[in-house]
């Protein structure tokens, strides 16, 4: 057994925190990244997130046509799957890929279209393709697309077509657009007042924090859903569609900015009574430094996970309303809207692709949470 | 049957983290005979408490034994506790039933919305078929042998309604409702008041003689390593360092890092150097009859009130060190955040004497008054963990006394930072890291480096050195006595700990109920106490000398 080292508080003990290396000078964000990163599905979602949002900002150039151009011959056309073989006639294969066309007759009962997927009509596609004309963040024209059919007059439907034979793809792609920015900016809205208003509650504490809970607490308990179809049926139905947007927004937000009120009030309380903000109360720092730079850093990271928390909340308000003709209407294409045409049973029996939103809601949805927990968890470093 | 129950061999266990395993236990072995007590002591992160839980199998994930054997010796052989992995009927038939184990916090291990009757009997009706009238009737004898009082009562209430003291017996009582052969204690007194740790020790002590229990006994503290073992096995970095009997470790310990343990517990045991004082004392503050009351919720109309401090006098002179003891809840806390108004206080006088000689009375300042004391009268907190912001750089920290209060550049900040480090015996060039990076004892001359940055005349300091290893201890004390010589710094010294207060004050006050029951000279107080209540916490204090032990006492008289 060898004598080891006295344990000593000088520099032979820095000395090996410095070789041992990596994190003593990182500052928190650095900590919060490395304790997010093992959290493998947060860290998934992340990057699900990250994706949902690109498609967001890029969605003219990812759809592969106008979400509005429709096509009357192409009403309720199933999904079409993607082939990258074809025969090329002399009894081999090459390489085309491509989408295959239909074979289009009309059942003369029920006067529905019946689509029979036909082997010898074959759609080439492509990467990089011409088609529908657009204005890109109205900054330029063009008319590139990242994926389409080579000819812009054949069809490609990857999800199928709505009842109108409009691309369901490219309208799920507008339509994120809508969706998670209608959750981001209404999340947006809600954090300022919240962070005020559960500011304020927090750190005065006293009368004002009692009132502002019990508004709070009055706000939390009215019934959501009567309350959103009350103020959204209370818009004129003359504005345009995108003062509807905005209304949307602000409706959502009036009920939104609770929970965060309340993250920000209780992170507030306990922070007031620690001893580092007592020690710079003694350092003589005047009270919006000791808020501004001693304690708000601590909220940051608290801060961002509610967010993602709340996200989720709003795109799924903002679907709910759509879904029930209150919130968004058409031309503006958003998830909600989309779920429109699924409240017939036709839409059951004869295209279920309708439902392609629905899956894309709950996948973001469900990223957002798994985000959002992540963060919760990471969001403070320090704690033990 | 041998006389040895508990045979540990070669017992590793690692703690994988993300890139590296950090090996909490390396490769220790010992063994536990019937009727003894072993103590594992060592400092913060030695391995001893993953040690005892590693005996349980209840080593906390992700960390894993990764080698060794547990033997427990039985009537038809050994059982292999490894080997019976951390699950399943076997290991819970020895876990409470052969094997018992108490906690630190006593106010964490007991269930708050169960009575204690029903722990227990819950305890006892797991491990053995009884109803439930015997089970209750054995229940209320246990708590009588652990000295509760009137336990017939006691079952059927909750821990809440105990203090620290009756629930760790409760502890116990719980522990030892299975008669196991071992009992494991993980520093059950460290979370108590000095004199029910002396209690505490004692029970433990004389329930282990009337049963023949071994008692595997984990502490940080060399007295109470003197005062309950037979034999003591000494940790540092998960590696047994020495295994010796308490008599032999204290009086010739072979390894330099015991020496060096038991030199830094010793030097505490003998009061420090001190400056002499003058002849004629210049009192920096005087309070005078100093209250404060918190007004008790829905009682409050009524005139009900907690007096935390109750009609506090007491004078600090210059260049002199004032020490305040007393146990938990006493408001020696409380006094000095009063001192800096932190808290108002209710009524009283604070009498401080400026640089100037002239005299302001904080009790009755302005908050814009009072925030130009700030850099005259500073503040050093007990935990250094909590009291460094963790979002701010070292530098930052120490800065911002200096860039609120003093109209210095950036530049001379910077240089004003770095000569504060050195001066604390920190490097120089630590700034841009956070306070993570640090041990307790670093940060603690971080906080130090910032009270001191704007040359106070008096600093509070509560309980500076009481979330530090023993060894770091004394090193910090030294630190503030060298500043208080070179700055002319006066110190209120806030501790529960006597043998640091004995060390490092010239005067010290003993607070009990918000009151100050004795002020005296350090030496006339620690040897020659007045009042019973002082005379009762100086006697409860383990003292690090097995041959002052009671049992030994009394071998030695007969």
């Amino acid at each position: 057994m060898t004598a080891p080292v006295p344990p000593s508080d000088g520099a032979d003990l820095l000395d090996r925190q410095t070789a041992a290396g990596s994190l003593h000078a990182a500052g928190q964000w650095a900590l919060i990244w490395h304790k997010f990163r093992r959290h493998k599905v947060a860290y998934a979602s992340l990057i699900l997130v990250g994706l949902i949002y690109l498609v967001a900002l890029f969605a003219e150039a990812l759809a592969p046509s106008d979400p509005g151009k429709f096509d009357p011959r192409y009403t309720f056309a199933p999904p079409q799957a993607i082939s990258l073989f074809a025969p090329d006639g002399a009894g081999g294969t090459r390489f085309v890929p491509h989408v295959t066309g239909f074979d289009i007759t009309l059942d003369q009962q029920s006067f529905r279209r019946v689509f029979v997927p036909d082997p010898d009509q074959i759609i080439p596609i492509g990467l990089f393709v011409r088609g529908d004309p657009y204005r890109m963040w109205g900054l330029f024209d063009t008319d590139l697309h990242l994926i389409g059919p080579l000819d812009p007059g054949q069809p490609m439907f990857l999800l199928g077509a709505d009842r109108l034979g409009r691309d369901l793809l490219s309208r799920i792609i507008h339509g994120t657009r809508v969706s998670m920015s209608i959750g981001l900016v209404g999340v947006g809205l809600s954090l300022f007042i919240g962070m005020v208003l559960g500011g304020v509650s927090g750190y005065y504490g006293g009368l004002t924090d009692r009132a502002i809970q019990r508004v709070i607490e009055f706000i939390r308990s009215i019934p959501t859903i009567p309350l959103w179809l009350g103020l959204a049926a209370a818009m004129p139905k003359e504005w345009p569609p995108l003062q509807v947007y905005f209304a949307i927004l602000v409706i959502l937000s009036l009920v939104g900015w609770t929970e965060i009120a309340r993250v920000v009030r209780g992170r507030f309380l306990s922070l007031r009574t620690e001893d580092f903000v007592i020690a710079a109360r003694l350092d003589g720092v005047s009270e919006y430094r000791l808020i501004m730079t001693h304690m708000m850093p601590s909220l940051y990271s608290h801060i961002i996970a509610a967010i993602t928390l709340a996200i989720p909340n709003m795109i799924l308000a903002e679907t709910a309303l759509s879904f029930l003709g209150l919130g968004l209407q058409p031309p503006i294409v958003s998830w909600g809207v989309l779920l429109q045409d699924t409240q017939n049973l036709r839409a059951i029996t004869q295209a279920p692709w309708l439902f392609a939103p629905g899956v894309v809601v709950v996948v973001a949805v469900l990223a957002l949470n798994f985000l959002g927990d992540g963060l919760r968890d990471a969001a403070d470093p320090y704690e033990k | 049957m041998t006389d040895i129950l508990l045979k540990v061999r070669h017992l590793s266990v690692d703690f994988p983290l993300q890139k590296d395993i950090v090996h909490a236990v390396r490769d220790v072995s010992f063994d536990l005979r019937r009727g003894e007590t072993l103590c594992v002591v060592g400092e913060s992160g030695s391995g001893k408490s993953v040690t005892a839980r590693a005996v349980m199998q209840l080593v906390a994930e992700p960390g894993r034994i990764v080698a060794g054997q547990v033997h427990l010796a039985g009537p038809d052989g050994d059982t292999d506790i490894v080997a019976l992995g951390n699950r399943g009927a076997a290991i819970r038939a020895i876990r409470g039933r052969r094997i018992a184990m108490i906690f630190q916090e006593p106010m964490t291990s007991l269930s708050p919305v169960h009575t204690i009757g029903q722990q227990i009997i819950e305890m006892i009706r797991l491990h053995e078929k009884i109803d439930k009238a015997d089970a209750r009737r054995r229940a209320a004898q246990l708590l009588d042998r652990v000295r509760i009082p009137d336990p017939e009562a006691a079952l059927d209430r909750y821990a809440f309604e105990f203090s620290g003291g009756m629930r760790q017996r409760a502890m116990i009582a719980m522990a030892l409702s299975c008669n196991p052969e071992i009992l494991i204690a993980d520093e059950p007194t460290t979370a108590l008041d000095v004199t029910t740790q002396a209690e505490i020790l004692a029970l433990i002590r004389g329930l282990q003689q009337e049963r023949g229990m071994a008692v595997l006994f984990i502490t940080h503290d060399m007295g109470v390593v003197a005062q309950i073992a037979d034999r003591v096995l000494v940790m540092y970095q998960g590696r047994m360092i020495e295994e010796a009997g308490v008599f032999d470790l204290f009086a010739k310990p072979r390894e330099a890092y015991t020496r060096a343990l038991l030199g830094s517990v010793l030097k505490l045991e003998s009061p420090g150097p001190r400056p002499v004082r003058p002849q004629t004392e210049q009192a920096v503050m005087a309070i005078s009859d100093l209250c404060l009351h918190f007004p008790l919720g829905q009682r409050a109309r009524a005139g009900g009130s907690v007096k935390a401090v109750d009609g506090v006098s007491l004078t600090i002179n210059t260049g002199e060190t004032v020490g305040i003891v007393g146990e938990s809840g006493s408001g020696k806390t409380t006094l000095g955040r009063t001192l800096l108004r932190i808290y108002p206080p209710t009524s009283g006088q604070v009498t401080y004497t400026r640089d100037d000689g002239s005299k302001v009375d904080i009790a009755t300042l302005s908050k814009t008054q009072m925030k130009a004391l700030y850099g005259e009268v500073r503040m050093v907190f007990q935990d250094p963990h909590a009291s460094l912001n963790p979002r701010m750089t070292i530098a930052r920290i120490i800065a911002e006394p200096l860039r609120i209060n003093t109209a210095l550049s950036d530049r001379e900040i910077r240089d004003r930072v770095g000569q504060l480090l050195e001066r604390v015996g920190m490097p120089t060039d630590i700034g841009d890291r956070y306070p993570h990076a640090f041990s307790g004892g670093q940060r603690q001359r971080i906080a130090i480096a910032r009270a001191i940055a704007l040359r106070p005349r008096l600093i509070v300091a509560d309980e500076p050195t009481s979330a530090l290893d023993v060894s770091l201890r004394h090193q910090v004390l030294d630190l503030m006595r060298d500043l208080q010589t070179d700055y002319g710094l006066s110190y209120l010294f806030i501790s529960h700990d006597i043998a640091v207060v004995r060390y490092f004050c010239d005067r010290v006050a003993v607070m009990k109920n918000g009151r100050i029951v004795e002020i005296g000279d350090v030496a006339q107080i620690c040897e020659h106490p007045g009042h019973p209540y002082t005379k009762a916490l100086i006697g409860a204090v383990p003292r690090p000398d097995p041959t002052l032990r009671p049992d030994v006492q009394i071998r030695v008289q007969a």
